[in-house]
């Protein structure tokens, strides 16, 4: 299942976007920000004390299940008179949970995180990204395994000079995409696949803003 | 190989020469004389000089004023252009730019990446990869044309090279990857330094086996070493970069003192030695931030004076 990767701001950055802002009630996600211990029940009562310690009057916390869906307006019905008098909602959700309640409820919204990416827990605690929603995907011809969102400069056409060992030079904790593409296609006796010029990405093929309206049936 | 463009350095390599070229780095101000000093150190050593482009990720003097420079100073340079920075609009643009000042020489780069410089926090942007700036210059050229379709009024005429590294891993794939560069249309490659002469050597021997050097001129990279902390710090920092353990103890069994001259008897050795291996066509000596002994390396490995082409 894909996830929403979020990250909580620095405290720096919540204390400025909430200058001025008293009564604050908070949000938190059942869901992606759950599992990434961004946004969950721990972690809303964590800057429930924390904000009430810097003096905000906290009118009310609460977790919706998931923040992203249209349902979001009607979980947060029952807090409307909480809601109502706090002069902001701080959003610990990603940016798509946000974005939903910002647009259901009049009221002033500030993120607590920042949303990283769009990515896959491949292991325990480990989240990686697997798609950038490009438009124009190119992995039939590379191992199924995706250069343009793995590769530090998104390269098409192979690996630059600066594989360490397999890994990424700029990021150690990162493998080097062309090096698992190059194994993979050997593996799969598909070598030949690494010879196709790949021509420059056609940016038309979804361009953002991405927009999607299906053809009626 | 028949000579398709006016560059020098295509004509010296098609002459049978061995090429010599080197590089200076713009500089981090506006200073024309910080390029044409160090022009003037080596132009008579050197067939070409290469202009790095914002070399390192640091924002640099621009490659392409940089190389308008030489060329007003009657000197032939190689416009090197990394497709980090710019998107295929700007990079075509830049290439007629060129064109316009009778620039003859490109070398297609990648670029290193943006983290490693002084705006880390930028986007990098990779439109076009180096293999498809190699397919662009040479659409641009032969069928002049833009990406576009349109036609080009005075297409350029460049001779277009890219750089190689051997040394990179996984080995296995960088000859086919030189194979693709060829089948992008590279007509030189300037290596990465070299200093495991026999993985260089093996790298050759394979691409040679493959019909690739009857493609594409192979210009041999060398750098000396200052002192015994930049062979050490080559060999751990650098990725792509391989210094044998025996090189790096040379340095540092040399006096302090004497260490910047051993560096310099280690490049000539180098030189010497791959002047006797077979698919090698030139030199391209990068003496980082020590360009005024450009002129002694070349000279003292023979390659002094310089040919002369129509």
């Amino acid at each position: 299942m894909i996830r929403s990767i979020t990250q909580l701001k620095s405290e720096e950055e919540i204390d400025r976007l909430l200058e001025g802002l008293m009564r604050v009630f908070i949000v938190g996600c059942g869901t992606c920000v759950t599992l990434t211990h961004t946004g969950g029940e721990p972690e809303v009562t964590a800057m429930n004390e924390s904000l009430s310690k810097k003096g905000k009057l906290i009118t009310g916390q609460t977790v919706v299940p998931v923040a992203c869906d249209n349902l979001t307006s009607d979980m947060l019905g029952e807090f409307g008179p909480q809601m109502d008098q706090s002069d902001a909602l701080l959003i610990m959700t990603c940016a798509f949970g946000v974005q939903t309640i910002a647009r259901q409820l009049k009221k002033m919204v500030v993120p607590a995180l920042d949303t990283l990416f769009i990515g896959k827990e491949t292991g325990p605690g480990e989240f990686n990204e697997v798609c950038i929603q490009c438009g124009t995907c190119i992995i039939g011809e590379t191992g199924g395994i995706c250069p343009v969102t793995s590769c530090h400069k998104g390269l098409v056409n192979g690996p630059c000079g600066g594989t360490d060992n397999g890994k990424c030079e700029i990021d150690r904790r990162k493998d080097c995409v062309w090096t698992m593409i190059y194994n993979r296609l050997l593996d799969l006796g598909r070598l030949d696949s690494m010879r196709i010029i790949q021509p420059p990405r056609n940016h038309l093929g979804e361009p953002t803003p991405g927009k999607m309206i299906l053809p009626e049936a | 190989m028949k000579v398709k463009t006016p560059s020098k350095l295509e004509k010296i390599l098609a002459a049978g020469h061995y090429a010599v070229t080197s590089e200076v780095g713009p500089p981090r101000g506006s200073d024309p004389e910080n390029i044409t000093k160090k022009a003037e150190m080596i132009k008579d050593y050197v067939d070409a000089i290469n202009v790095t482009d914002n070399q390192t990720s640091v924002t640099r003097m621009c490659s392409l004023a940089a190389c308008i420079r030489l060329k007003l100073m009657g000197l032939e340079p190689v416009l090197q252009m990394v497709t980090r920075d710019r998107n295929r609009i700007a990079l075509q643009s830049d290439i007629l730019g060129a064109a316009s000042y009778d620039i003859h020489n490109i070398l297609c780069l990648s670029g290193d990446h943006q983290s490693f410089g002084d705006c880390a926090q930028g986007q990098n942007v990779h439109d076009l990869d180096s293999m498809q700036l190699i397919q662009t210059a040479r659409y641009m050229r032969d069928e002049g044309k833009f990406l576009g379709g349109g036609d080009i009024g005075r297409p350029p005429n460049m001779f277009v090279g890219a750089a190689a590294n051997p040394f990179a891993d996984p080995f296995e794939i960088r000859v086919p990857r030189l194979a693709k560069k060829v089948a992008a249309g590279v007509e030189f490659i300037q290596s990465q330094c070299i200093y495991n002469m026999e993985k260089f050597e093996l790298w050759l021997k394979m691409s040679g086996d493959r019909g690739l050097l009857d493609n594409v001129y192979i210009l041999a990279g060398v750098t000396p070493f200052k002192s015994a902390g930049m062979a050490r710090y080559m060999k751990n920092r650098v990725p792509g970069i391989e210094v044998p353990d025996e090189l790096v103890k040379r340095m540092a069994d040399t006096p302090k003192e004497k260490q910047p001259e051993e560096g310099i008897n280690i490049c000539i050795e180098q030189i010497e030695h791959l002047k006797g291996v077979e698919g090698v066509h030139g030199f391209h000596v990068m003496a980082i931030e020590w360009e005024e002994m450009v002129p002694e390396i070349v000279e003292r490995s023979g390659l002094y004076p310089r040919p002369t082409v129509e």
